[in-house]
């Protein structure tokens, strides 16, 4: 990225829960978002990826807590009011979430969702100019503008989550936090938004985070991709570098279990995403890895910049002068039947 | 009537079919206001499944396909009994199952199983697994002795990859992943020993990284108790995976249906290759912009004439069911388009009120609104036309001209399409019958 990033992590974590036993959500994760840049966040459910995508719009619940920095245009959120940030939340930081079906107000017509939300952020515009600004909007997401005045209830889910993504864009916001956009929608209705989505730089010039479990989406809409396990991002590159040669196990083995059109044979990764109260030690992925090393056991990996500028947190690729006498081993598992998932 | 399945007529005694289904519709009545409900007025119906026939064979795994308000979950809940058929037959080994009684359906249930999709939703937090997989056996009466109720627990467990049984005779759901928790289900599901189980969804809420080994354990579990499975789902690649068979859905009917490999090589109708053109490909040197059919699956309660799929087919053509809504989404996909243009404003004077458009039929009488002339708005058409001749709505109208201060728009009449044999599968589509 030759310019300044929109948005910056720098080790961030996000712990839920008492002091005593936290959830640790996320933790220690660094990820940079270019201007009008898609960048995938995948990883399975109870990951962190959803956790990542709130803290970084100060959308936290109570309880939890976060520590690091969220820098946005080299502001650190993390250190602002709430206030502030909340005035940042909308014009400059977007957000669209999984269920479009409650996140409008059933009182509420559509037209008047835009009018409130245009008159908070830009009290400068005139009704007519607001007016024109959410129909073109609109029209770019595929709503008809006959059906601006009715209410949520009239529209389709699919109808529904154009809107949101309508009334995000409407004030032209600098970065876009997707959350499984896509999930409760049919298949042929996702294709349609997805290639919205992936419209964005050239509609708007928004730069777009969009987490997802499905990698398809990725590899579809996504310019870079992060790979989320056990809280930690355990690989980020370009989508075609990690598709074509995954660095880490998990993305790799990951990729071998998503079942598409081409796929002829059933792989799966042994075991369960781990529990993020009590996460395995060392590389959290090592019980489930088929390359785990005795290293991986009790060492946390160190990340690791390969050549084509990707970055990698396992064993695997060093650094090799951090491996005590005989870590290289591979480590004998036993997998517990018990362990199947 | 709908022509019976070829297969259905061809099958000698001796290899009946373990399920038939015979031109079954399932309606729900939806119910309008309060008022509405107060004197009894129904605001409509939800043809919600329409006329189906369908044979599932013993031993084969039936995928049903189709998005959101295609009807396969409810076909799905009909075989189970647990919605009544509006009208038409179903037969499980020889024996009807519509119209049962709860007690007679409690007898049907041991032949029949389900594995829905939210293994979360599907136990009893407060039931350990031993309790939840032995609880049929109890239910059905089927197993007195305390330590042969166990035994059998222990086995199927066991068999379902929660090994060593023993151990999870006594853990919560809460204690399990959603892998485990759904071979729990399964398990709880098989030890009745069905002869078909339903599978709604069955691994679509669980992670990538394990959802192949469930679809392993059914399969394998499918050849060691020889199960018949009713695969139901939205998933073209995972339907590839476990199907024999393939039964398309949209809108409450069956678009086409015949072995997983004539419909994944050749897919005929346009809604199954849209079907499969959307699936995301998970390989970015291959992800190219796709051709999606537009717009949603319409409403169920007002269906569109003809092909259902008609609105959104690129292949529609004359007899496909072209009719007053039609024109409808063709002048709101255009004013989309040009949103924010002040045309938009012009023609939407010009034009009107589109409610009148509301209402579906093949001849379209649009009224000038005051003051302003129906050639007028069949000079607008001509022009849109122009832009765009191509456009399948086009090939639909037969006849476009003013009449006093009407515009005229004549369709050509609509005309379902009938499942009949394509190839090796049966399609319902007008682009493959005779013109007669």
């Amino acid at each position: 990225m030759t310019t300044e990033p929109v948005l910056q992590l720098r080790n961030l974590r996000v712990y839920y829960g008492t002091s005593g036993r936290p959830v640790r959500a996320v933790d220690d994760v660094s990820l940079e978002i270019g201007e009008s840049e898609v960048v995938g966040l995948v990883g399975e459910s109870g990951c962190g990826k959803s956790t990542l995508g709130r803290g970084i719009l100060g959308l936290l619940p109570e309880g939890a807590r976060a520590a690091g920095e969220v820098n946005y245009l080299g502001r650190n959120l993390l250190s602002l009011p709430p206030k502030a940030v909340r005035r940042l939340r909308g014009p400059e930081l977007g957000l669209v979430f999984q269920e479009p079906m409650t996140r409008l107000n059933p009182l509420l017509r559509i037209s008047a969702h835009f009018r409130e939300t245009l008159r908070l952020h830009e009290p400068q515009l005139t009704k007519e100019q607001a007016r024109r600004r959410s129909l073109e909007t609109l029209g770019r997401m595929g709503i008809p503008p006959t059906r601006f005045h009715q209410y949520p209830h009239e529209f389709s889910g699919g109808m529904r989550q154009r809107i949101m993504i309508a009334l995000a864009l409407v004030l032209r916001p600098k970065l876009l936090v997707a959350d499984e956009p896509t999930t409760s929608l049919d298949v042929i209705v996702e294709g349609q938004i997805l290639a919205l989505l992936a419209d964005l730089k050239r509609n708007f010039g928004t730069a777009l985070l969009l987490i997802t479990h499905n990698l398809g989406i990725v590899a579809e809409a996504c310019d870079r991709m992060a790979v989320m396990y056990a809280g930690k991002i355990v690989e980020e590159g370009t989508v075609r570098g990690v598709f074509a040669e995954p660095a880490h196990p998990y993305t790799r083995e990951l990729l071998r279990s998503t079942i598409s059109l081409d796929t002829t044979e059933l792989h799966s990764i042994p075991g369960a995403p781990p529990n993020l109260v009590d996460p395995p030690s060392g590389c959290r992925f090592h019980p489930r890895c088929p390359n785990a090393m005795r290293v991986c056991v009790d060492q946390v990996p160190i990340e690791q910049r390969l050549a084509d500028g990707r970055r990698v947190q396992c064993w695997l690729h060093g650094p090799s002068q951090r491996v005590p006498a005989g870590g290289e081993a591979p480590l004998e598992q036993p997998v517990g039947v018990a362990d199947e998932a | 009537m709908r022509p019976e399945p070829v297969e259905a007529q061809a099958t000698p005694a001796f290899d009946e079919p373990l399920v038939s289904i015979r031109d079954l519709r399932t309606y729900y009545t939806i119910r309008g206001s309060f008022l509405d409900r107060l004197v009894g007025r129904e605001a409509g119906i939800v043809r919600a499944v329409d006329g189906i026939s369908l044979d599932i064979r013993r031993g084969e795994v039936l995928g049903l396909v189709g998005e959101s308000g295609s009807g396969k979950t409810t076909l799905g809940r009909a075989l189970l009994g647990l919605v009544p058929a509006t009208s038409g037959t179903i037969e499980l080994e020889g024996r009807e199952v519509t119209g049962l009684s709860e007690r007679q359906r409690r007898v049907l249930r041991r032949r029949v199983q389900v594995v829905f999709q939210d293994p979360h939703a599907s136990l009893n937090p407060a039931m350990t697994i031993g309790e939840a997989v032995a609880h049929p056996l109890r239910i059905h009466g089927l197993e007195r002795n305390r330590e042969q109720l166990r035994r059998r627990v222990v086995d199927v467990l066991d068999r379902c990859g929660l090994a060593p049984g023993a151990d999870f005779l006594d853990r919560y759901p809460s204690d399990l992943s959603g892998g485990q928790k759904q071979r729990a289900v399964i398990a709880r599901a098989i030890i009745l020993n069905p002869a078909l189980l339903v599978a709604d969804e069955p691994v679509s809420m669980l992670d990538m990284s394990v959802r192949a080994r469930v679809l392993e354990l059914m399969l394998s579990l499918k050849r060691d108790f020889e199960l018949t499975y009713l695969y139901i789902t939205h998933d073209l690649a995972t339907a590839r995976l476990v199907c024999d068979r393939i039964a398309i859905m949209y809108l409450g009917r069956i678009v086409e249906i015949g072995p997983a490999d004539a419909i994944y090589a050749d897919p005929k109708h346009p809604y199954t290759q849209a079907l499969l053109r959307a699936i995301p490909e998970p390989d970015p040197t291959r992800a190219v912009p796709r051709d999606l059919p537009r717009g949603e699956v319409p409403d169920a309660a007002l269906p569109p004439l003809g092909c259902p799929f008609h609105p959104r087919c690129p292949h529609a053509f004359e007899p496909c069911g072209w009719e007053s809504r039609d024109l409808r989404e063709l002048l709101e996909s255009r004013w989309t388009r040009l949103a924010g243009d002040p045309l938009v404003e012009q023609e939407q004077a010009l034009v009107g009120d589109l409610g009148v458009l509301a209402r579906p039929t093949p001849e379209v009488r649009l009224p000038a609104p005051r003051g302003r002339q129906a050639e007028e708005i069949v000079a607008l058409l001509d022009r849109i036309r122009a832009e765009a001749p191509d456009e399948p709505f086009w090939r639909g109208v037969e006849r476009l001209t003013a009449e006093g201060s009407h515009v005229r728009l004549d369709f050509h009449m609509p005309k379902e399409p009938l499942l009949e044999r394509e190839g090796k599968a049966d399609v319902a589509c007008h682009l493959y019958t005779e013109p007669s």
